[in-house]
């Protein structure tokens, strides 16, 4: 199993198809990407995931050739782009708004970067045609781009971006435009198509869960530096630090002071009056030293009666309940006035439920359900 | 009921406006020329009845419109108009498509101040500018001045009343009826869509051509019409800065009216104006509706 897992970064043998090499990018006195090195790997979904500002459209613009580095190289299989423009790259990108040509009709998008290549007409018959069947367009070649949908014209332009077999595949937030619904289909579309052409897909979203969903590999951005690059179960279970963790989902973070360790585990005093919190942590966590504990809230159990052998359990009073559906998200206060999120499925009746607003409830957790965070 | 009250007011506007005074000339154009108040018979008299009537229209006839075939200086005037008209309108986009280029793609906080800068001559009067402009191209003019100060010429260039004073006039008129459709259509232009050009493949030079002419083509159709339906009649600049060899309808036409008073030959050639002039009208009319249909 573990053997074809595709996973090159763990091979210290692989040669990245990009590499950023202390990238820094300056428009005036703005720091937009702060000495950066990254490497992305030959078929890899790559995720550049981070608010607006942090510099991920930056980093893709650089690779399109419409931003050059202030410092630092990017290579691209082992080639300095640095001097290469846009025009004459190997790399194409899907824009955020499309950027279709309204003046031409959808088959005659598709076939605008073949027809600058010089290629033989009945080759950019059948490449337009194989991209047209590959994003289900076919019936549409003929219509311009105001004439289809917000969905079909996402797709036209991912085709048209793939036409010229591109080693590189730059998308800027291609599903943003697109309603939720929309949206979820399109990023299973996304993975089939990346997987069927064995192109390196890079893409930028501000959207974790769009992030989490397609990528094989997530790079959480903030301030134009890469906080934590991984797999997106990574990020979600052990994110290295607080910001990651409360930028991808939903977290309960709670400071505290470690006040003693026993092997693994790691006992944390955080609040007058409530009880010590007991977590798991490989590190050392000397006496006494400032700790944040990050806790899921799917991993809180929630109870009307006081839980046996939990090994922290914690009592609350019921503050408000998002009921989503399929689970429903219990805001629970604490004697403190402390806040903590839990997450419950609603796999009983809600009529059945045992406790509502204003009940006194019991959260509960493992001693490995958080991890505990430095920063 | 509500919707023909409605669509009657342009109706009534047109008819009041435009077809009533079509109809006199068009009437004018069919009379004979007579030494009397107005300067033309038959006129309409009613009180003769239906015998009056009658007389006026047997005395109508196309008699002028035969005579401007007779007389070569009158298809001559046209082809001549037609040619300036041409030539002007080309010259007026080469000029204009670059500053309209150039104001859409200047820093947003400028543009509005230079689409002040391209509207503000309007605010002097039309007569006024173009008399300077013989101040500026006359032989002893500031234009000649300049040139003779720097060395750049020993003798005076014969500018003003030659067809090439006529073109500077037209082009200097008519340039913000130019650019300001072409600005209009450049500046909605999304800059992705050129980064996307270059992305597939394309040079600054092929995106532009690819990309920005085929998406600015309705402004510069319309701008070129509305430089090319005004000049095709012009009458101010050519009879201002052309000279004796400039022939331009608008010249002709005023000058079968004024100096010889002969208001049925005038009257033709203006009808064969507009009758040219439905052509391009009808063109322009067409690519107005056709961007609108794209825009909706």
């Amino acid at each position: 199993m573990a053997l074809d897992e595709f996973a090159p970064w763990r091979d210290p043998n692989a040669k990245p198809i990009i590499h950023f090499q202390n990238v820094t990018k300056r428009f005036g006195d703005f720091v937009a990407i702060d000495d950066l090195t990254i490497d992305i790997y030959e078929q890899e979904f790559f995720a550049l995931l981070g608010p607006s500002g942090c510099g991920k459209t930056t980093l893709m613009r650089m690779l399109a050739g419409f931003e050059t580095p202030t410092e630092g190289t990017i290579l691209l299989s082992g080639e300095d782009i640095g001097p290469i423009p846009p025009n004459k790259r190997a790399v194409n990108m899907m824009f955020q708004s499309y950027a279709l040509f309204p003046h031409l009709s959808i088959w005659d998008n598709i076939a605008f970067g073949l027809r600058r290549d010089n290629m033989p007409k009945n080759e950019v018959g059948d490449r337009v045609e194989e991209m047209l069947r590959l994003t289900r367009m076919e019936k549409f070649a003929r219509r311009k781009p105001h004439q289809v949908s917000g969905g079909q014209r996402q797709r036209v332009a991912l085709a048209r971006s793939l036409a010229k077999a591109p080693k590189l595949l730059l998308l800027d937030e291609p599903l943003g435009a697109l309603d939720k619904k929309l949206r979820q289909d399109t990023q299973f579309e996304l993975m089939d198509i990346q997987e069927k052409t064995g192109t390196t897909f890079v893409i930028v979203t501000h959207d974790q869960e769009e992030a989490m969903t397609v990528a094989s590999r997530v790079a959480v951005m903030d301030h134009g530096k890469i906080v934590q690059v991984a797999t997106p179960d990574a990020i979600y279970e052990t994110p290295n630090s607080t910001y990651v963790a409360d930028f991808i989902g939903d977290v309960n973070l709670i400071e505290g002071k470690a006040v003693a360790q026993d092997g693994e585990k790691v006992t944390i005093a955080w609040a007058e009056g409530q009880p010590d919190i007991i977590g798991t942590s490989d590190k050392p966590f000397s006496n006494g030293k400032t700790v944040h504990f990050a806790i899921r809230p799917e991993k809180i159990a929630i109870a009307a009666e006081k839980p046996d052998g939990a090994a922290n359990t914690i009592q609350g009073k019921v503050l408000d309940i998002a009921y989503l559906g399929n689970i429903s998200t219990y805001h629970v206060e604490l004697a403190n006035g402390h806040i903590i999120k839990a997450q419950a499925a609603n796999n009983r009746r809600i009529s059945r439920r045992s406790f509502t607003w204003e009940d006194q409830v019991w959260l509960s957790w493992t001693d490995t359900a958080g991890i505990l965070l430095e920063s | 009921m509500r919707r023909f009250s409605l669509i009657s007011i342009p109706y009534l506007w047109l008819l009041a406006l435009f077809l009533v005074p079509f109809i006199i000339v068009l009437k004018i154009s069919l009379s004979d020329s007579a030494l009397a108040i107005p300067p033309y018979t038959p006129t309409l008299d009613f009180s003769e009845g239906w015998a009056g009537i009658k007389a006026f229209w047997s005395e109508l006839d196309m008699e002028n419109f035969v005579f401007l075939t007779e007389d070569d200086l009158y298809w001559k005037a046209y082809l001549s108009s037609l040619n300036i008209a041409i030539v002007s309108t080309i010259l007026t986009l080469l000029v204009g498509f670059p500053i309209a280029y150039a104001m859409a793609r200047a820093p947003e906080e400028w543009r509005p101040t230079l689409l002040m800068l391209i509207i503000l001559p309007f605010w002097t009067s039309f007569l006024i500018r173009v008399y300077s402009w013989m101040g500026i191209l006359s032989q002893e003019g500031y234009l000649n001045q300049l040139l003779l100060s720097l060395g750049i010429i020993s003798e005076p260039l014969v500018i003003l009343n030659t067809n090439t004073a006529v073109y500077i006039g037209i082009v200097y008129t008519y340039l913000p009826f130019m650019i300001l459709p072409i600005y209009a259509a450049l500046e909605k232009l999304d800059g992705s869509l050129l980064e996307a050009a270059e992305d597939l493949g394309c040079s600054r030079t092929s995106a532009f051509w690819l990309v920005t002419v085929p998406l600015s083509k309705q402004g510069i159709i319309a701008g070129s019409f509305l430089v090319f339906i005004p000049t095709l009649g012009e009458f101010v600049i050519p009879s201002l800065l052309g000279g004796s060899k400039t022939l331009m309808i608008g010249k002709v036409l005023w000058e079968e009216f004024f100096s010889n008073r002969d208001w049925p030959v005038a009257s033709a050639v203006a009808i064969i104006l507009l009758l040219i002039l439905v052509i391009p009208i009808i063109l322009f009319q067409r690519n107005e509706q056709k961007q609108r249909e794209a825009e909706g």
